[in-house]
């Protein structure tokens, strides 16, 4: 019989009074598009394989003794399994396409798919890196046009491109500042870095492994480093200060071209750490400032994509003082335009060179993201997008100050506002709570607890890919959040998030019994 | 421009907001003199068009691999990569995400690592891995930073068989930590008496196998010599289909195995980016660089992951963290974590056994041409044959322009070590019969029209 009745609406007198969704338990514990999605493991099965392969012909086994006698213990997935498995991981990640991640000093900017159909071109990404010079012109095209491109942004007269992410390129910097230091005959006095308290972690433990003594510039409360400082501390035996610029509170650094200019002066090197220089590109030129070495974090400045947690890239731009230092392998071009490699550290024009940091020619996927980013934009876009990224973060910053507290009072920030805690004072509420509110309203939390010279520090860094309706949005929602928290509405904080896939994890569980990898269960006896 | 959504009304209440006339007082604290009041002097902005027929042109410039018969390896491998590995990890929600520091929105991330954690672990025969490095060269200069934190000796010892550029990065980095390198001269034929090098100062020995050369190399006499020694067993893995097929180097009594995972899910690409792969015995798991991911619950008591362990890390402990690593090579590791959930232990031994295969017939069909000769009594999917006379580099320049990229000269990784007539050939579960046909023939040829020098 025909159903006559149609379709039942859930408006209306009709509609079901529901619990809400988080008394609300379902047989499967999924809610809707939130799906419980155990590990790979334990629904797959060492008898099923999501790839068809052929038997070989028949062959003798040139393997000696050392043939495994059985496959590896690891369950497989069919292909339509292996696709909803890691779909239904994906819904459980934010992402910049899935809303704004104002996360400080990590730069979420737009990741352009042009860049991604640009990479995978096969006369790029099926390329093996040992092929005859003479069959990859256009590889070494990219990265020839890549640097000339970071070294006109710069002012630099020399770049390694090699460095794999920035603490890589951090590594590659002070190496060549160590390996100047010793052809100068002073390898063994000049032994102490300078790192101000406000620095990027890597920045101590990079200048750490390399044997450096790690002397800390002390935070002062304008968030600036200050040149009596510095020369308080300048010396035989100082090899660099490492500086970020702009700084991790936001700031450029007003005194960076003295502050540079004495360590000179005393024989020392200018280290920049460049993860910021995505607020200055086509505004200002490290090489202007006296640097001896910066990294670029091509993920970050460039948007390549930052992919949970990588792969980067981390070219380091040189000055002439360093550039012979520069490790192998590098780009010539010679005088009939034709490109070749220099992979011998020792001989030729790579004498001096420091030796290698990596297998092969570096992060050549990322080269050429960040070239097609760097063409799209071209010149005049790329200093768009930094007084953009500059406009977002003080608009934010402007349209927040009269709730939250500022360090450093009302004096403009570069591409990233940075507020403290003060106002949650009598609160009873953190930073944290605050940061697990806003994934509840739909947002990437900021940055927070860095810079650590910050008390509660929160770091908001926009970009400029994030429109005025998105930023009006998020100014709104902080302003709620910072209301509530002022007019004692904790709950919403503590209990926070509740909407997210789940809630929050205990971390310390985790260190202290830590469970690294699945194990199959032993059979109940 | 297309990328940037704010438009100039916008920026006009915005600057209002702000109370500013102009978006240079923002940058007042730069040195007036060094703030540019011109765009740099670049191209101006394209269009999608435009670009894409510019980047095309230069790609269109190479050679790519698989337009040709294809035989280079030395530590980087052309293998299918099935269309849900690269559909996957487009997914926005991995391109586009960070770090998990926010774990309640990263649970897809966290876990496909604490599965990428598990597979590596599994495949290296070790007890934990972590979430993966840069590449397979710079993780085997941290295993040798590893085992110095842990012996607290400084001197490690690398086999003539570890690829030229894995030891290059190792000394390089080690040096300038500190650490003292003794490396073997290149051993051609795996008969190298590492054992004798190791000593009561000896923190490690860093043994590759498959190596370089293609052979392969029992490690077990080695491990039980560092043991009584108080030394470590680092093993280098450089083609991880060979996991699919091989006892593993845990099982091989290896403390840390580190291997270049882009054979698994990932492309050449001219070299990078690639994923490191990292593991140890669960005893030194405090000492381990790089990051890991561990299991935990949450408020509601529902199983999560989490980045743990970070005591050990740079942005906590800075000048006294174990490594100044602060990524994992992240969408590379979730392209292998993908290509192994298909594959599985079952499909990952067959690919392993096409490979060696599809190898051993090129052997025997490279070995039956006169002057050719195979110098390995074992391999894998890799092999060094000696062209008795022949400039290696100057053959394959010549292979090349017939068409078919025919592997490696040793002389490009070992420039003046007087190895020039030799050849690194890899075959991969990609190269049909006629491939091998035309490489055998464009060799013939080539090797006809030069005399031996």
């Amino acid at each position: 019989m025909l159903n006559r009745q149609g379709r039942p609406t859930i408006t209306g007198d009709a509609a079901p009074v529901a619990a809400s969704a988080a008394e609300h338990r379902t047989f499967t514990g999924n809610r809707a598009l939130q799906q419980i999605e155990p590990l790979l493991f334990e629904i797959g099965s060492t008898e099923r394989c999501g790839v068809d392969l052929d038997e070989p012909a028949p062959f003798t086994a040139r393997l000696g003794a050392l043939e495994a006698a059985a496959p590896v213990d690891l369950p497989a997935l069919s292909e339509p399994e292996t696709m909803r498995h890691f779909v239904r991981l994906s819904q459980k990640n934010y992402g910049i396409d899935t809303g704004m991640f104002p996360l400080g000093s990590c730069t979420m900017k737009h990741n352009p798919r042009l860049n991604e159909r640009m990479a995978r071109l096969p006369g790029f990404a099926d390329v093996h890196p040992l092929q005859p010079v003479a069959t990859v012109q256009g590889a070494l095209a990219v990265m020839d046009q890549l640097a000339h491109w970071l070294l006109t942004l710069t002012g630099m007269p020399a770049v390694a491109l090699s460095p794999k992410a920035g603490a890589h390129g951090e590594l590659l910097g002070l190496m060549a500042i160590k390996a100047a230091i010793a052809a100068r005959g002073e390898g063994e006095t000049r032994n102490v870095v300078l790192v101000p308290e406000s620095a990027h972690g890597t920045n101590p433990a990079t200048a750490a492994l390399l044997g450096f003594r790690v002397k800390s510039v002390p935070a002062r409360d304008d968030g600036a480093v200050h040149l009596d400082d510095v020369v308080g501390l300048l010396g035989p035996d100082v090899a660099a200060i490492m500086l970020t610029n702009p700084n991790t509170c936001g700031l450029f650094e007003p005194q960076i071209v003295e502050i540079a200019a004495a360590l000179h002066a005393a024989g020392g090197y200018f280290y920049c750490d460049g993860a910021n220089f995505n607020a200055i590109v086509g505004k200002v030129r490290p090489g202007d400032l006296g640097v001896d070495a910066m990294h670029i974090n091509l993920h970050k400045t460039f948007s390549t994509p930052h992919g949970g947690g990588g792969p980067g890239a981390g070219p380091v731009v040189l000055s002439e003082r360093l550039a012979p230092f520069a490790p192998v392998p590098f780009v010539r071009k010679g005088a009939d335009g034709q490109l070749s490699l220099v992979e011998q550290a020792g001989e030729g024009e790579a004498a001096q060179a420091f030796g290698r940091l990596t297998a092969f020619h570096g992060q050549m996927g990322m080269y050429v993201r960040a070239l097609s980013f760097m063409l799209s934009h071209g010149g005049d876009g790329l200093r768009q997008a930094s007084e953009d990224a500059v406009l977002s973060a003080n608009y934010v910053r402007a349209s927040l100050a009269d709730l939250l507290t500022a360090p450093f009072g009302d004096r403009p920030c570069m591409h990233e506002a940075l507020f403290d805690d003060a106002w949650l004072k009598d609160t009873g509420l953190t930073t944290l709570d605050i940061a697990k509110a806003l994934i509840d309203e739909g947002f990437h939390p900021m940055t927070v607890y860095f810079p650590l010279v910050v008390h509660g520090a929160m770091l908001i860094e926009p970009t400029e890919s994030e429109s005025k309706v998105s930023l009006d949005l998020f100014i709104a929602a902080m302003r709620d959040l910072a209301m509530a928290a002022k007019r004692g509405d904790a709950g919403r904080f503590t209990g926070a998030p509740r909407h997210a896939p789940l809630r929050r994890l205990d971390e310390t569980r985790a260190a202290r019994q830590p469970v690294l990898r699945w194990t199959r269960p032993q059979p109940v006896a | 421009m297309r990328y940037l959504p704010l438009s100039g009304a916008d920026r006009a209440i915005m600057l209002e907001r702000i109370g500013v006339s102009a978006v240079d007082a923002l940058f007042a604290d730069a040195p007036p003199e060094c703030l540019r009041d011109q765009a740099p002097d670049l191209p101006r902005r394209k269009g999608e068009m435009a670009v894409e027929r510019e980047l095309g042109r230069l790609a269109a410039r190479n050679v790519s691999a698989g337009s040709v018969p294809f035989f280079l390896g030395a530590g980087a491998y052309r293998h299918h990569v099935p269309a849900t590995v690269d559909h996957l990890i487009q997914r926005s929600e991995f391109l586009t995400s960070y770090t998990p520091y926010q774990p309640e929105i990263a649970q897809g991330t966290l876990q496909y690592l604490f599965e990428f954690q598990t597979q590596a672990a599994a495949l290296t025969g070790m007890e934990v891995a972590n979430a993966s490095m840069y590449d397979g060269s710079t993780a085997c200069a941290e295993a040798v930073l590893m085992a110095q934190r842990i012996t607290r000796r400084k001197r490690a010892v690398l086999s003539g068989g570890l690829h030229p550029h894995y030891a290059e990065v190792t000394r390089t980095v080690c040096g300038f930590a500190g650490d003292s390198i003794s490396s073997l001269p290149p051993d051609v034929a795996a008969s190298e008496d590492i054992i004798s090098q190791i000593g009561p100062d000896t923190s490690c020995v860093v043994v590759q196998s498959p190596d370089v050369f293609g052979n392969l190399r029992d490690l077990a006499p080695i491990a039980e010599a560092a043991r009584r020694a108080g030394a470590l067993l680092v093993a280098v893995v450089t083609e991880a289909v060979s996991f699919g097929l091989l006892t593993s180097p845990g099982a091989q009594g290896a403390d840390i195995v580190v291997a270049e995972g882009q054979s698994i899910g990932n492309a050449l690409n001219f070299g990078g980016p690639y994923v490191g792969l990292f593991a140890a015995r669960s005893k030194f798991v405090r000492q381990m660089p790089g990051r890991l991911c561990g299991e935990t619950v949450d408020a509601d008591g529902r199983r999560g992951f989490v980045l743990t362990l970070s005591a050990r890390e740079q942005h906590i402990r800075r000048d006294k963290a174990t490594s100044n690593i602060c990524t994992n090579s992240g969408l590379c590791c979730l392209a292998f974590t993908i290509h192994m959930t298909l594959l599985g232990g079952h499909g990952l031994r067959q690919l392993a056994r096409i490979n060696h295969a599809n190898a051993v017939a090129l052997a025997d069909r490279l070995a039956a041409l006169p002057g050719v000769t195979v110098l390995n009594h074992s391999f894998f999917n890799e092999f060094t044959v000696r062209l008795a006379g022949r400039d290696a580099a100057d053959v394959v320049e010549r292979l090349a322009a017939r068409g078919v990229l025919g592997g490696v000269p040793v002389s490009r990784l070992l420039p003046g070590a007087g190895l020039d007539d030799l050849l690194l050939v890899a075959s991969t579960e990609v190269n049909t019969d006629e491939d091998r046909t035309a490489f055998v023939d464009a060799l013939a040829a080539v090797l006809g029209e030069i005399a031996a020098c």
